[in-house]
């Protein structure tokens, strides 16, 4: 380092131009082709503008919420309660258009109501350290549910699509490319952009891999973990938005199982359980991978319950793949 | 006279920093409440029914007390109840078996197998509890939606002997009803093992300080996969009482019994960081959490609002926990002030 700094500057280069290929986000790529090819291959309309951006909108509604929650696992923080939270917008959205709401501030209301569920758990979390996120947005995933059931009991909210535009945000499309598509694009651009290239998302890097070190060199810790509680909230209410454009019509029990996919893409995508670690692309990559997925195993009749199943199981398998290879050298074993 | 009142105050403070002694007052206070409401609640038939119906949801909570102990949590053991209730059912629709007992141990060790399986996981393969169970949970879940092929096995399709066992009192000759029994026999086996047992010592150890128990000479992997085995052999054991209670075994049964036992294990002051808590606390913790769900039909609370009220109770629950810790903490920090 002292005597020769370019050297070893130029050794680095070196070896990420070699590892470039070895990158997780270049496997992904091809687990990404590899499915598409499978998916050719099962149904031979796949293969058309028109269909594979059907497929694509289907998952983009949750696909959205795997964003924040990237940033949530880069801060070592978790929540459990997003697709409570999708279901509670969705269904404040449905009650107070049918309660003669104009649509765009019913949207509000919706988007409203998402980013105080985000802004509760994260008050909760960050007004009480001592408290595990997962605990407590295992909570708030009762209770939101429990508020959408209230509100709705057996009975579902709808006729959404009587509102053209509104009907439009989902279906609406330039050539074969929904808008939403568009949408999400910009989307994962700026909250890559933020998480890679900006203070902010390096000190929630510096939160992730050490919360006290970054407390004391001055990051704000618990105001950064509002921020993307919060953040959270308003992508969940945005989604709750997008799913009832997309169907028309709004049940309690929507979304549930919202929060396994979102963090099985992030660790899919390499972004670590435990903190600190992970790239936006990644988890980008395997929004797409998860989704069409789940697309081409619903091509061929599997149902939807099977399908989590095999996500769980994939969600274990990347979790558990680099602990099981990397032998830990004996000695003191924490946690 | 001045060691006495020293003494007075000493008992004071204890009984009322007692989180059982605290809870047991709630309770009371709560069953009061709801008594001066419907004066039916406190009649023995419907007491009965109460411990009968919810003999279940008291007896997950065990499992789940020992894995939050270790600084765990298991949300897969719902689904590894459905799992194992589910196949354990089907065997006895095919004729495998009709022995009521054989049903039940075949349930329990599916149920324990489904436990080992998540305790190696998390042991051996260092994933995160959270998203191991997370995982499994889906995994449990769809498997049981595969074996059954999503239909039930309904009541006439088990062993008339079977569908008795849930409604009769057999096992005691009289005494109680026989899933009350069968709770009653965990929480008192359990109240011993986590007492008086090397085993019950080492899982109090690992939960309070993992590095310190490690360093003492107890294997923390092998702690950790005993925990969560058990947590599934009692979801296993909860998966033939459920379905023995409801003479029927569906798909989707037990859905959300996981946070039923974490609410009652977090009501009755077992710490979610690990380490603190114990079988008192837990029992009238679920007891709470009975008398709730039981009680709210009964004061005119429609069936809709109980999610969102037990969420409520956790969240506050939770909250409590963490401001008693800190004036525990405070009042131990002014102690040593004083004394100095």
């Amino acid at each position: 380092m002292t005597a020769h700094p370019d050297r070893s500057i130029l050794a680095a280069r070196n070896k990420s131009l070699k590892s470039v290929f070895m990158r997780w986000e270049f496997l992904l790529l091809g687990l990404f082709l590899a499915i598409n090819i499978m998916n050719a291959v099962i149904s031979p309309y796949y293969l058309n503008a028109g269909n594979l951006f059907t497929a694509i909108n289907s998952f983009l509604v949750k696909g959205f919420i795997a964003m924040p929650m990237a940033y949530l696992l880069v801060l070592g923080d978790i929540d459990l309660s997003v697709g409570s939270t999708v279901a509670l917008s969705a269904t404040l959205l449905g009650v107070s258009y049918n309660a003669g709401v104009p649509m765009g501030l019913a949207i509000l209301i919706a988007l409203l109501c998402g980013t105080m569920c985000g802004l509760l758990n994260g008050l909760i979390l960050t007004r009480f350290t001592e408290l595990a996120p997962m605990i407590v947005t295992l909570g708030t995933m009762t209770l939101y549910r429990g508020i959408s059931e209230m509100i709705l009991g057996s009975q579902s909210t709808g006729s959404f699509h009587n509102v053209s535009w509104f009907y439009q945000i989902y279906y609406a499309r330039l050539g074969p490319v929904p808008y939403l598509f568009f949408f999400f694009c910009l989307l994962a651009l700026a909250f890559g952009f933020v998480l890679h290239k900006t203070i902010f998302g390096r000190q929630l890097f510096a939160i992730g891999s050490n919360r006290l070190t970054a407390k004391y060199s001055g990051v704000p810790v618990q105001r950064h973990r509002l921020i993307c509680y919060t953040l959270m909230g308003l992508v969940c209410g945005m989604s709750g938005v997008f799913y009832s454009s997309w169907m028309g019509t709004v049940r309690f029990d929507i979304a549930t199982g919202y929060e396994l996919e979102a963090i099985s893409v992030a660790v899919l995508g390499g972004i670590s359980t435990s903190g600190g670690k992970g790239t936006f692309p990644g988890a980008i990559i395997s929004i797409f991978i998860i989704g069409l997925l789940g697309y081409g195993l619903g091509l061929i009749n599997v149902n939807s319950q099977t399908i989590l199943m095999i996500i769980g199981l994939i969600l274990i398998a990347v979790v558990m793949a680099p602990n099981l290879k990397t032998r830990r050298k004996p000695g003191i074993k924490t946690s | 006279m001045q060691i006495n009142r020293r003494r007075v105050k000493l008992t004071r403070d204890r009984v009322f920093s007692s989180r059982e002694l605290s809870l047991l007052a709630i309770l009371i206070l709560i069953v009061a409440g709801i008594q001066l409401r419907n004066s039916t609640f406190l009649s023995s038939r419907s007491i009965n029914d109460m411990l009968k119906n919810y003999s279940t949801t008291i007896t997950l909570a065990l499992g789940m007390m020992s894995v939050l102990l270790i600084g765990g949590i298991d949300i897969s053991v719902s689904a590894t109840l459905a799992f194992s209730g589910m196949s354990a059912s089907l065997l006895m629709r095919d004729g495998v078996y009709s022995s009521t007992l054989v049903m039940f141990l075949v349930s329990t060790a599916i149920g324990t197998l489904c436990g080992l399986l998540v305790g190696l996981v998390i042991s051996r393969g260092k994933v995160l509890p959270i998203i191991a169970t997370l995982g499994f949970a889906n995994i449990f879940r769809g498997a049981t939606y595969i074996i059954s092929d999503s239909r039930w096995v309904s009541a006439y399709q088990f062993d008339s002997a079977f569908k008795r066992f849930a409604q009769t009192r057999t096992l005691t000759f009289g005494l109680m009803n026989n899933l009350v029994f069968i709770a009653l026999v965990c929480y008192l086996v359990f109240f011993v093992v986590m007492r008086w047992t090397r085993f019950g010592r080492r899982i109090y150890a690992v939960g309070s300080n993992p590095e310190a128990a490690s360093i003492s000479g107890i294997n923390i992997n092998r702690v950790k996969l005993a925990v969560y085995t058990m947590a599934g052999s009692f979801a296993g054991l909860i998966g033939a009482m459920y379905t023995s209670l409801y003479a029927s075994a569906q798909s989707d049964m037990g859905m959300g019994m996981e946070m039923d036992a974490i609410a009652s294990c977090v009501l009755g002051g077992v710490s979610l960081s690990g380490g603190q808590g114990g079988v008192p606390g837990v029992l009238l913790g679920a007891m709470t959490m009975t008398v709730i769900s039981k009680a709210l039909p009964l004061i005119g609370i429609s069936q809709f609002w109980q999610k969102a009220i037990k969420g409520i109770i956790i969240l506050i629950a939770i909250i409590i926990n963490v401001l008693a810790q800190r004036a525990i903490h405070r009042n131990a920090m002014r102690a040593r002030e004083r004394q100095i």
